[in-house]
């Protein structure tokens, strides 16, 4: 096998906008996201599916982006934490985060926040067990969990209103 | 990650040629939980990866056909726990696979891959096991059909021969009434694999089959025939004996960073004493 990368073109549609480009096949979603979509939102941390910073959704489910190879993205849909805020102003998810103190770091943000809307989509009045349970794939090392619990909570009643 | 030609077979019979031609030098690619982990460790240094998500054949999904339930090998977690004839006929299964990871790993994770990768801690082998599956394997012969039992050998080896795949996986639907109960223990919910897996299964006519995982190189089935665990009114000490033969197959090591053999055998106890008791009330409330 020659050490040089395999090329493999794909076609994804990324936040809505369509792309074709060349992957090498043992690249992950989240490298092509970062390095060859400049999407840097998303975020590379534990690279074995643990943490969740990498979460994205694809095809309307979130994944890690980690552990998804960029070529078996070929012809999906895919959501980052870019896609969230629509016309540039934040999503109520969004700023339920900044008003509880949700967003300290940063880091693991963009991973919770795509969880979050998710488990929102899925579950528009989400208890605070389920909650835990729709975010159990996504850890916060600066232990936000209470205000990241309260910001889903707030979101969930803003949508209510 | 090492670089390694990707191939996306349409037909089952190009990817049986594809591991054929490649051998041990290739791969197959369900959801990649496991396997893209030991590809980017190095780990696994495959020429070949071959992606089975494109075969139409497999298409993911369960359907009942002639006394079977047949869930698809590439059906995930997330699939798996929400199907109605799984939670119908099989809860313990749907139990298990709801636990399985976070919402991320269920989305991706298959229960072919599951069952493939051979994780002693694998949580859907004991509800396999207790539901009598079948597996369904394709080769260059033609299609095999292995009992769960007869497929596991020890962390990572299964039967299954090097050029074959599974297709599916087959749940006989019970002819006699059966309750069953999952439970496992694990140090944290959604990243760690259990400590102890568990599940028990009571029928109608007495019989207990008690499956675990996570305590030894393989997940164990055991029945008990003698009708002592599934009655209620036997006496305690009668019901710890036989208990206590179904679980002496148990061996965790010494050498896991996950739990002692301590602290396994103990809840190996817990989760079978409160499994058997949500098995026995399954079983009521379906009378
Ligand atoms: C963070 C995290 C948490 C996890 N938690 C759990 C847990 O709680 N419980 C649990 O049981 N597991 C857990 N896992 C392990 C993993 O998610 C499961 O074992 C999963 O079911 C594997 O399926 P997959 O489709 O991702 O397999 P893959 O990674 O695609 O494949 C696994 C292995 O099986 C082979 N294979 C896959 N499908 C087939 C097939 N149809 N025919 C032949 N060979 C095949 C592959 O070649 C590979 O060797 C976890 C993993 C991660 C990363």
């Amino acid at each position: 096998m020659s050490a040089m990368a395999e090329l493999f073109p794909i076609e994804l549609t990324v936040n809505g906008r369509r792309r074709s480009l060349e992957v090498a096949v043992h690249h992950s979603l989240l490298d092509v996201l970062r390095d060859d979509l400049e999407l840097t939102g998303t975020k590379e941390c534990c690279l074995v599916g643990e943490c969740g910073a990498c979460t994205v959704a694809m095809n309307g489910q979130i994944v890690d982006s980690c552990l998804v190879l960029a070529v078996e993205a070929d012809g999906a849909e895919i959501t980052t934490v870019e896609g969230l805020a629509a016309g540039g102003r934040l999503s109520p998810l969004q700023q339920a985060f900044l008003d509880t103190g949700a967003v300290q770091c940063g880091f693991c943000t963009p991973g919770q926040l795509v969880a979050a809307a998710d488990l929102l989509a899925r579950n528009p009045r989400p208890s605070v067990p389920e909650i835990e349970e729709g975010l159990a794939g996504n850890l916060c090392r600066c232990g936000c969990y209470v205000q990241i619990t309260e910001a889903v909570l707030a979101a969930a009643r803003e949508a209510d209103r | 990650m090492h670089t390694f030609a990707y191939a996306r077979p349409a037909t089952l019979a190009e990817a049986v040629a594809l591991l054929a031609e490649h051998g041990a030098a290739a791969r197959v690619l369900a959801g990649g939980t496991d396997l893209i982990i030991r590809l980017r460790d190095g780990t696994l240094v495959p020429d070949v990866v071959i992606d089975l998500k494109r075969i139409a054949s497999l298409r993911p999904g369960v359907r009942e056909e002639a006394g079977l339930v047949v869930i698809g090998a590439t059906t995930v977690m997330t699939d798996v726990a929400a199907d109605p004839l799984v939670r119908r006929h099989f809860p313990a299964l749907a139990d298990a696979a709801a636990v399985v990871g976070s919402v991320q790993i269920r989305n991706r994770a298959t229960l072919g891959g599951n069952i493939c990768n051979a994780s002693p801690a694998a949580d859907t082998a004991p509800p396999l096991l207790v539901y009598d599956a079948t597996v369904v394997a394709e080769g260059p012969g033609g299609t095999r059909r292995i009992a769960v039992d007869d497929f596991f050998v020890r962390s990572g080896v299964t039967t299954l021969a090097g050029d074959e795949i599974v297709t599916a996986i087959e749940l006989p639907l019970p002819a006699l009434r059966m309750g069953a109960a999952h439970e496992r223990r694990t140090r944290r919910r959604g990243h760690d694999l259990a400590s102890v897996t568990l599940c028990c299964g009571v029928r109608e006519d007495g019989v207990t089959r008690l499956s675990y995982g996570s305590v030894g190189p393989r997940p164990v089935l055991r029945v008990d025939e003698t009708g002592i665990l599934a009655d209620p009114a036997a006496p305690a000490e009668a019901r710890t004996n036989i208990l206590e033969q179904l679980l002496a197959d148990a061996s965790p090591s010494p050498r896991s960073m996950r739990a002692s053999p301590a602290y396994r055998l103990a809840m190996l106890r817990v989760l079978g004493r409160r499994a058997l008791a949500t098995a026995l009330e399954r079983l009521e409330a379906r009378a």
